[in-house]
């Protein structure tokens, strides 16, 4: 069966997003119609077929097509439809905030949200952090990535390193509400990631630094 | 020339023995750093293993045809065949692969097995029904006794013992404990298999790419040449990945069968009850020590399990650290149905310290004494190391505070329901390097690379490697390249008993010096002056007193010609080493609140300092003290495997009901490394074992400090401390 085409452009002109608002934001709301290759029509907006459908998502800052069945998590869209593997499957739910990634700017478990719910909406996994590089280096040009990383490397926040991706990106939601966040505000508000080798008491400097570095304006 | 493999004073190092951010930092923090769960080969298939929902059964059938049915699903196989046994919850009866996670998981939800109940025991701490149920296995113990018996008296142990009891000045008998617990590496077991043109590529989630690849072999009737291992970044592996796993070479097999890449982890569930598990131990210790708390006579007994095959924490860790000159411990193996248990970083250590110097604290709480003293006096008791014991004692205690903030147990203020208190222990490991290969290339435009098929648990094994080659050729860390993580590589050591560092250590040190002996002969042979005279500093092989004389890196590389040099350096740690040495001690000290009403324990501070001969990445060590503290008061606080004991099911085998400390969970941590000219002429040693030893009974220890009452078994958990308090006024 071919991946049918979901996003509403063509013939009737309809832009995606106009489908969208049509359509609900929660896939829990969608129909599921089942037989092959049925497609989401445009004069039945609310219809996506069981199987492959191929959505576009914006992922850090680019449109992206995904082919995703119905039940495709966000966190197997992004690892096995477009390789960005940062977030990881740590939890079945979200209690490890392993998979933590900006959706519309807010923190989400990846691995607790459908594909379909995501579309239309910015998605910022940690890749979109200035870190495309896979380049083994120590050093690090300030601008390079973002402060969070930074942070994270000059303070030696990942062991092991499989939280650490989770965690930067809850680190980034975290600042964004909290900016000027005490010790005690960050010994608070970030509980929700789990991290097995023990790097909490390198995370609370780094987070510390962010603040005091947003301060001084570097 | 004969070169000399030590180390460089610490007044000449460059890099050796600073703070170096880890060179894979950047890409752990920026999730450019790809896992084995991580890689996705073209037309890869998804595995997923299906677990026995039973403890202890026999398989009568497990049905997989509608399950490959399912659409998407290209392969639904039994992993066990009918009249097999199967002895735990979670051992895989079946494995499904698909296109997409859905259809895997629908394929796995419409397997149907079918099972013949059998007697299933797993509470091992309640030892009466252990023998009752012929689970309990008497393994063994040792005695040992100043005094020899004057004539045939057989019953000389007892009678000899119990005179020793008898002239103690005081006596204390105690029951305590440490729960099993799970590795719960963050990525779980499990690899991603490319099987192509008939050989095989193995993403496996290892801690031993040099020791991994020959176990593919067999099963999928190839030789270990055709086979690669392949391990970047492990997300966590503590003991329990060594192994392919009977999980990795189905899913090698499977790729096989396929001829597609396939990709085999297990689920969160099935890692917990199958992939790694630490021993539990419980003990009845009866002490007997003199006046000022100097532990005269010991005798204990302790049990616990290792899973259906029996296997115990050995006798050799009780008592631990601390032994006195008259001792006698009993072991008894407990088989349960649960899974093989797995090393576990320190393996036995945690328990040993977790059973027996809670029960010293007990003698100096009985006696009245500071805990402090009678650690210290009980220094007498160490085979070795005491003197380094007693100076980190003495600089842990300063960075608490202790003698401020000591109170006798029970003793101290309250304000409300909440008490504080203050515990210690001491521990002790070996750390020492094995026998490990390496290849160092110098190109002659100057670039630099090392080869090794070693692998990083998150310890900075690529920056250790990075430091001590940029010291030995005098350049920066960053012009390092190092190359690990591929079975390809030359040999070295797995990634257990923190023998990592002191193993790369020294086959980098080796193999650089070596090269740059002859790196030096070419400068001398150009500038017509004695190889000896010259040294690699700054960028620059020079003379020794002048730096102006001398050629940069590079140019020294130039006169290497049209090739490379290659030299491979040979890691031979000897007890005649002096670059890496084995065995450290170190000492932690804990302030703990507790709630008296709610049973809730918080950490206030806690303390480790500890030696490790010559510290290669301060950094780096620093952040291995913090994790292995915070994995400390894990075990101490928090995490156990819970198992229904009528069924066998393990009932928190999910990350939101197994708990694990969270960020404000940690108090606050104060790392001190003893590196005195004394330990750092000892070389390099490793380091990630030794500071989770002793969080356990260090916590214990203030808890029983802040309440006056004994939490024998660990972890202490809210229910666990009530239950205490209520047990003590009843």
């Amino acid at each position: 069966m071919n991946p049918t085409e979901l996003s509403a452009h063509g013939k009737s002109g309809v832009s995606r997003r106009a489908f969208l608002k049509g359509s609900g934001a929660a896939a829990a709301a969608t129909a599921l119609v089942h037989g092959p290759g049925l497609v989401a029509e445009e004069t039945k907006p609310n219809v996506v077929s069981v199987g492959l459908n191929t959505i576009t998502l914006d992922v850090n800052g680019k449109q992206q097509k995904v082919d995703v069945e119905p039940r495709t998590t966000l966190l197997e869209a992004l690892r096995l439809g477009l390789n960005l593997t940062g977030a990881k499957p740590i939890s079945v739910d979200g209690s490890s905030g392993g998979s933590t990634v900006l959706l519309g700017g807010k923190p989400v478990s990846a691995n607790s949200i459908l594909a379909l719910e995501c579309i239309g909406k910015p998605i910022v996994t940690v890749e979109g952090l200035g870190g495309n590089s896979t380049a083994i280096s120590g050093e690090i040009a300030v601008g390079a990535i973002d402060p969070v990383c930074r942070a994270f490397v000059n303070h030696d926040a990942s062991q092991c390193g499989f939280c650490t991706p989770g965690f930067v990106m809850a680190v980034k939601a975290f600042l964004a509400k909290n900016p000027k966040a005490t010790e005690a505000q960050i010994r608070e508000g970030l509980n929700g990631n789990l991290c097995r080798c023990g790097t909490y008491a390198n995370v609370i400097p780094a987070v510390v630094d962010v603040v005091k570095g947003a301060r001084n304006g570097s | 020339m004969a070169v000399e493999y030590t180390w460089p004073p610490r007044d000449q190092t460059s890099v050796l023995g600073g703070s170096h951010n880890k060179v894979d930092g950047t890409a752990k923090c920026t999730g450019a750093a790809k896992y084995s769960y991580d890689i996705n080969p073209d037309q890869m298939l998804l595995a997923r293993a299906l677990g026995c929902p039973h403890a202890h059964c026999k398989i009568k059938s497990i049905d997989t045809s509608a399950a490959s049915k399912v659409k998407g699903v290209h392969l639904a196989r039994a992993l066990k065949k009918p009249g097999d046994e199967i002895r735990w919850q979670g051992d895989l009866v079946a494995v499904v692969v698909g296109e997409t996670e859905g259809a895997v998981a629908e394929g796995l939800a419409a397997i149907k097995g079918d099972y013949e109940l059998l007697e299933v025991f797993v509470n091992e701490e309640d030892l009466k029904a252990a023998e009752a149920a012929k689970r309990a296995d008497k393994s063994g113990g040792k005695v040992q006794l100043q005094n020899e018996p004057e004539d045939e008296n057989k019953d000389f142990e007892n009678q000899e013992i119990e005179r020793l009891f008898k002239e103690a000045a005081v006596v204390v008998e105690g029951y305590y404990g440490i729960r099993a617990i799970t590795h719960m590496c963050l990525e779980p077991h499990g690899s991603t298999c490319d099987w192509r043109d008939g050989k095989l590529t193995a993403h496996l989630s290892t801690q031993n790419v040099s020791g991994t690849a020959g176990q593919f072999a067999g099963p999928l009737k190839i030789t270990t040449d055709d086979i690669t291992v392949h391990c970047d970044y492990i997300g966590g592996g503590f003991g329990s990945k060594f192994s392919a796993d009977s999980w990795g070479t189905k899913c090698a097999e499977l790729s096989k069968e396929l001829n597609r890449p396939v990709k085999l982890m297990l689920d969160r569930d099935l890692e917990l009850k199958n992939a790694g598990n630490r021993p539990s131990g419980f003990a009845n210790v009866k002490i007997g020590a003199d006046d000022q708390g100097v532990i005269t006579i010991w005798d204990s007994h302790h049990w616990s399990t290792g899973g259906f095959g029996g296997g115990s924490v050995p006798q050799d860790v009780m008592p631990y650290v601390i032994v006195p000159p008259n001792f006698r411990r009993r072991v008894t193996n407990v088989k349960t149905n649960t899974a093989a248990a797995r090393a576990w970083r320190a393996p036995n250590h945690p328990q040993g310290s977790a059973m027996s110097q809670t029960a010293i604290d007990d003698v100096a709480a009985k006696l009245g004494l500071d805990s402090y003293d009678v650690f210290l006096r009980n220094l007498v008791n160490v085979k070795d190391r005491g003197d380094v014991y007693a100076e980190e004692m003495k600089i842990a205690a300063k960075l608490i505070d202790w003698k401020a903030k000591w109170h006798p147990h029970g003793k101290g203020p309250a304000q409300g329901s909440i008490v504080t208190g203050l515990g210690m222990a001491i521990h002790t490991w070996g750390g020492g390097g094995v026998p490990s290969g390496c290849l160092i290339k110098i190109h002659p435009d100057g670039g630099v690379e090392s080869f090794a098929a070693s692998q990083d648990l998150g310890t900075g094994t690529r920056t250790v490697i990075a430091i001590v080659l940029a010291e030995t050729f005098g350049l920066p860390v960053s012009a390092i390249k190092v190359n690990i993580g591929s079975s390809k590589l030359p040999a070295s050591s797995p990634s257990g008993g923190s023998i990592t560092v002191a193993s790369v250590s020294e086959s980098h040190r080796h193999g650089g010096l070596d090269a740059l002996a002859q790196m030096k002969k070419l400068v001398a042979e150009k500038l017509k002056v004695e190889a000896d005279s010259l040294v690699a500093k700054d960028g620059r092989i020079r003379d020794k007193s002048d730096p102006s004389k001398g050629l940069s890196w590079k140019e020294a590389c130039s006169l290497l010609g049209m090739n490379a040099l290659e030299v491979k350096g040979r890691g031979a740690p000897s007890p005649k080493s002096k670059l890496s040495s084995s065995g450290v001690a170190g000492v932690q000290m804990a302030e703990v609140a507790v709630d008296r009403e709610t049973g809730v324990v918080k950490m206030k501070k806690f303390v480790a300092v500890q030696d490790m001969g010559l510290v290669v990445n301060r950094k780096t060590a620093e952040s291995q003290i913090y994790g292995a503290m915070i994995m400390g008061i894990a075990g101490a606080l928090f995490e156990e495997r819970i198992l229904d004991p009528k069924t066998g099911a393990f009932l928190n085998a999910e990350i939101a009901d197994y708990r694990l400390p969270r960020l404000g969970d940690i108090g606050e941590l104060v790392v001190e490394i003893y590196e005195p000219d004394s330990e750092r002429a000892r070389g390099v040693i490793g380091l990630g074992e030794p500071p989770v030893i002793s969080p356990g009974a260090a916590i214990s220890n203030a808890v029983c400090n802040a309440l006056g009452v004994r939490v024998g078994v660990l972890p202490l958990t809210p229910k666990q401390v009530l239950d205490t308090l209520k047990a003590r006024k009843a």
